[in-house]
């Protein structure tokens, strides 16, 4: 079902808000209510998306489920959306998560229910928004919606301390990003409306259009800088460390599992089919960035004291792969960079609900205070163990998968960074194993952790959804990797494709005049050109 | 026997209308001791609304009266219409700040009328003295309500300031149109747009063109003609002072872009560089400027500073495109500033002793609405999508990045990045800090209530479903091409 006849994904996308502006209107003072409404809300969703799976045609590569309306028409501004096996995951990791934080946020979140609820209702909104549109201006709409949610939710509920800052960094690096990126849509908007004549937003029509040279390394760059800070990649990584560790715990899982995906999903989905030239230009240095974040978050996460920010740093290292296998172009590569993000997206996000189980019991993070916990809470201790062998990647479960398809992809065209980034699942396991051993082996040291209560239902209620996809994608990846290959050979082929013909047609231009070349590569007039 | 031009009343009805509703508030606050506030409220709202239904008519005009000193069309409705919202919104936000204040000053909307009628010559305007008249009355009248509070020595100093810096101004206005009138033999926009055509142009008018500029630039607060803004801002009375914002900046850039782009299009060249300027130092002074303010009044006048930049990108992109962005633009940041002010003077209570970003602290506890609406003006004025402002800054940033002025909006970009940081600080002092004693739960008054409702919606309404408003805007700059 190429189109829609019902608006699935609108549904999809909406279902939390309406559940958001149905919260405004209860009593603030029976929370119970208000989480049970969110709750109901947001697992509505995860059916709705799942059933939405029965529409989905897993061995299409094109987009499927498309809606298009027009939404403003003289500027060819429609309301399209549509997704692929490449967005379909990232959807559904959205909406799995979903309840899952409702749920993980109960006992947690005590001051403001009703806020926060609102704030993680839009946000929902806003992620599915982003990977479901295939318009530019509602991507960036969507975009720009996520990001107050989460600020509201570091600098609300986050830790006292140091959630301010926290707080406004993450938006002020955001926003820089992204408004460079917006004056690269608008750039891109015009140079493709004024060569073809039909101006337009739509993402699938603009990927048909060949961008000039010059003009893809700069509106690349821009594109480029906003997606790096949201994966984040080294350098670009600072805000992150910070975020995570001052966020409360649901943010920091919505955080690491999905928020980060908007950045890699956008280098896939945006950066480069629009830009491929400059993208395959750029390959070997943002390889090098790549390479540098696995190995650098790594052994900035084997020193932290504070388990929170070690699984921050951590995921700074895993999306170094991600970004790895995307920049590898071949098809394990690319394969292996979605399902990682599906990966990061599990293991990260269970880690840090560990996390903030942990610190509800104890109201610290810091590893020193731990140690033998594992006899004192043996239920939480399988749930731990496992997650954390995910992160690693041990074989059978899901890391390993991704990662092994990321190295083999990437070991094709670049064995240099190939085998430095092997280097960084060693470190993985030292950093891990080794924090995982302080926490939980031995005997118990401080008289603290005597009595401290294992899982609870709702605990195991919040893991077990997770658990068992780490396990379903380590041993069976092919429910996962089947509906991916017919979109990721599209992509391949539509880059290369799209080389040739920008490189063709600069060719042509130099043939037939250097002056003339000049004006059209920019397409726009010199004289007012600044 | 003197000639007398032909007479067409119905052309100004609006400003008629809005003028004599002042005056008749004015008589009835002279005879009544009690409530005079209120009935001068409920006269001044009568007013604005029987002058919108006489501005209705002139979308479908395209014409000029009383011998082209007035043009009566769809971009003089356009901008009626803004001034008109702009002062009914006033109204609606002054009312609880004057009774409240138990502040007896019911003359301000005698002079809020008086200076909205002002505006509408000054938007109309076809010739440069009906400009030049129109920018007086709306300025003298402006001058009075800056200084209005009594015994508040603030809002002296703001009303003397600005009396100061706004003679110089208008002085160089007139300077610059009498030698325009030196050179081109006339004042009408028609004949000046001729003289400028016929190629031969003399030095002087290329300096009383400059003077025009600098004239309008104090008006709009373009740097660095900006100095007066902080400081009457911060005297003003509140509502007032989002009037000011609001109404003064649409009027002077309606009639900026009049002169300029039905007179002087044909020397473009000459002038867009002397905006480019302006617009650059504009943005990142006011943005720059605003980050460091601890009072949100003179927060929002720098902030009114660096919008005034952005519609100057809308004036460099020129064309169909910049000019309705514009439009846009101002019909967003209308309702967006208005409703912030509404906010500010509530919270700002007797004698606007809390207007500072601290008095913020812990609002949302106590005042949820209050603090909802204020962020999304916050987010509207920063520009975060799905509210105008967003989509303001888009239209305009993509018709500079239509004539290839990609610099200028990556700078927008940059310093709008920047303005992210002052606007989301208010946001975090209202829902982030508690302070140390628990803020008052704010009455709001039906009138105020309605004002912020209108704003709000309207901000996220015209923000979502855009088209309407973008065509209209396209249609109404329509008679200057």
């Amino acid at each position: 079902m190429e189109n829609a006849s019902f608006p699935l994904l609108s549904l999809i996308t909406f279902i939390p808000l309406i559940g958001a502006i149905l919260l405004l209107f209860l009593n603030r003072e029976s929370k119970e209510l208000l989480r049970w409404v969110a709750l109901i809300f947001m697992l509505a969703d995860f059916v709705v998306s799942v059933a939405a799976l029965g529409w989905f045609n897993t061995s299409s590569p094109n987009m499927q489920l498309v809606e298009n309306r027009v939404w403003v028409a003289d500027w060819g501004i429609s309301y399209k959306l549509g997704i692929d096996g490449i967005s379909l995951f990232l959807v559904l990791l959205s909406t799995l998560l979903g309840p899952i934080v409702v749920l993980a946020s109960w006992k947690d979140i005590q001051t403001r229910v009703k806020e926060f609820l609102i704030s993680l209702l839009i946000l929902q909104v806003g992620m599915i928004g982003v990977f479901v549109s295939l318009d530019l201006f509602l991507f960036y709409v969507f975009w720009e919606v996520m990001l107050i949610p989460m600020y509201l939710l570091i600098g609300v509920w986050g830790n006292p301390a140091r959630r301010l800052y926290a707080a406004i960094k993450f938006v002020l690096y955001t926003i820089v990003g992204s408004l460079l990126m917006l004056v690269a849509i608008l750039a891109l908007y015009f140079m493709a409306g004024k060569s073809t004549g039909t101006y337009t937003f739509d993402l699938l029509k603009l990927y048909d259009f060949a961008v000039p040279l010059k003009a893809q390394f700069w509106m690349f760059l821009a594109f480029f800088l906003a997606f790096a800070i949201k994966v984040p990649m080294f350098p670009f990584h600072t805000w992150l460390p910070d975020a995570h560790t001052e966020a409360p715990t649901v943010g920091s899982v919505v955080l690491a599992a999905v928020l980060l995906k908007m950045g890699t999903y956008g280098f896939i989905r945006f950066a480069i089919p629009l830009f491929p030239n400059a993208a395959a230009d750029a390959t070997w240095w943002i390889c090098l960035l790549a390479v540098i974040g696995v190995i650098y978050g790594a052994w900035v996460a084997m020193v932290q004291v504070d388990v929170k920010r070690l699984v921050a740093f951590s995921s700074v290292s895993h999306l170094g792969f991600v970004m790895l296998g995307m920049f590898a172009f071949t098809s394990q590569g690319v394969e292996g960079s979605i399902l990682q993000m599906i990966n990061h997206g599990l293991s990260t996000g269970a880690l840090f609900l560990i996390v903030g189980m942990i610190y509800e019991r104890r109201h610290t993070r810091l590893i020193a205070e731990f140690g033998g916990l594992s006899k004192v809470m043996p239920l939480f201790a399988v749930f731990f163990m496992i997650f954390t062998l995910s992160s690693i990647g041990l074989p059978g479960l899901n890391g390993f998968v991704g990662e092994f398809l990321i190295l083999l992809g990437t070991f094709k065209v670049y064995p240099v960074y190939a085998v430095l980034a092997a280097s960084g699942v060693i470190f993985a396991a030292v950093y891990m194993l080794w924090m995982f051993q302080r926490v939980m082996f031995g005997k118990v040291t401080n008289p603290k952790n005597l009595g401290l209560p294992d899982l609870c239902a709702r605990e195991v209620l919040v893991l077990m959804p997770i658990l068992v996809f780490v396990v379903w994608i380590g041993v069976y990846p092919n429910t996962f990797l089947q509906p991916m290959a017919a979109p990721v050979k599209k992509f391949l082929s539509h880059v290369e494709t799209k080389k040739t013909a920008v490189l063709n047609m600069e060719k042509a231009k130099k043939q037939t005049n250097v002056g003339q070349a000049e004006v059209a590569v920019t397409s726009l007039p010199v004289e007012n050109r600044r | 026997m003197i000639q007398l031009p032909e007479i067409n009343l119905g052309g100004i009805l609006p400003a008629l209308v809005l003028s004599l509703a002042g005056i008749f508030a004015m008589l009835v606050c002279l005879f009544m001791r009690k409530g005079a506030v209120p009935a001068a409220a409920i006269i001044s709202l009568a007013g604005i609304l029987v002058a919108g239904a006489a501005n209705s008519h002139l979308r479908f005009l395209n014409e000029q009266a009383f011998s082209g000193l007035i043009s009566l069309d769809a971009y003089t409705w356009f901008f009626n219409l803004l001034i008109l919202i702009a002062a009914g919104m006033t109204v609606l936000t002054s009312v609880k700040y004057l009774t409240d204040d138990e502040l007896d000053l019911s003359e301000s909307f005698v002079l809020l009328l008086f200076s909205s009628a002002g505006m509408m010559f000054m938007v109309s305007g076809n010739h440069l003295l009906t400009i030049f008249i129109g920018l007086e009355t709306l300025s003298i009248s402006i001058y009075v309500l800056a200084g209005i509070l009594p015994a508040n020595l603030k809002s002296k100093e703001a009303a003397l300031k600005y009396l100061l810096l706004g003679a110089f101004s208008s002085a160089i206005f007139l300077y610059g149109a009498a030698l325009l009138y030196g050179s081109a033999g006339s004042l009408g926009l028609p004949e000046l747009s001729k003289y400028f055509q016929s190629g031969k142009i003399g030095q002087m008018a290329y300096i009383g063109m400059g003077m025009l500029l600098v004239g309008f630039a104090f008006k709009v607060a373009a740097v660095p003609f900006h100095m007066w803004t902080p400081d009457v801002y911060e005297g003003a009375p509140s509502p007032l002072t989002g009037f000011m914002s609001v109404g003064v900046k649409a009027a002077a850039f309606a009639a900026f872009v009049r002169v300029f782009f039905e007179s002087l299009i044909s020397i473009q060249v000459s002038w867009v560089d002397i905006l480019w300027v302006l617009a650059v130092l504009t943005m990142i002074l006011g943005n720059l400027a605003a980050i460091v303010q601890d009072n949100i009044k003179r927060m929002l006048a720098y902030s009114s500073i660096a919008h005034a930049g952005y519609i100057l990108i809308g004036m460099i992109a020129g064309q169909e495109a910049g000019t309705s962005g514009i439009l846009y633009y101002l019909l967003a940041y209308t309702f967006t500033n208005l409703g912030a002010f509404g906010v500010v003077a509530l919270v700002g209570r007797k004698g606007e002793a809390n207007v500072y970003l601290d008095d913020y602290r812990g609002l949302s506890r106590t005042n949820p609405l209050l603090a909802l609406a204020m962020s999304i003006f916050l987010f509207s004025l920063a520009g975060i999508p799905p509210t105008a402002g967003f989509v303001g800054k888009f239209t305009i940033f993509s018709a500079a990045i239509k004539q290839g002025y990609i610099w200028l909006v990556v700078i927008g970009a940059l310093t709008s990045a920047a303005s992210v940081f002052y606007y989301f600080r208010v946001v975090m002092k209202m829902y982030m800090e508690s302070p140390e004693a628990e803020p008052a739960k704010l009455q709001f008054g039906p009138a105020m209530l309605l004002a912020l409702t209108i704003a709000a919606s309207v901000v996220l309404y015209i923000g979502i479903f855009p088209t309407n408003y973008l065509n209209l805007a396209a249609q109404s700059v329509k008679p200057l091409f």
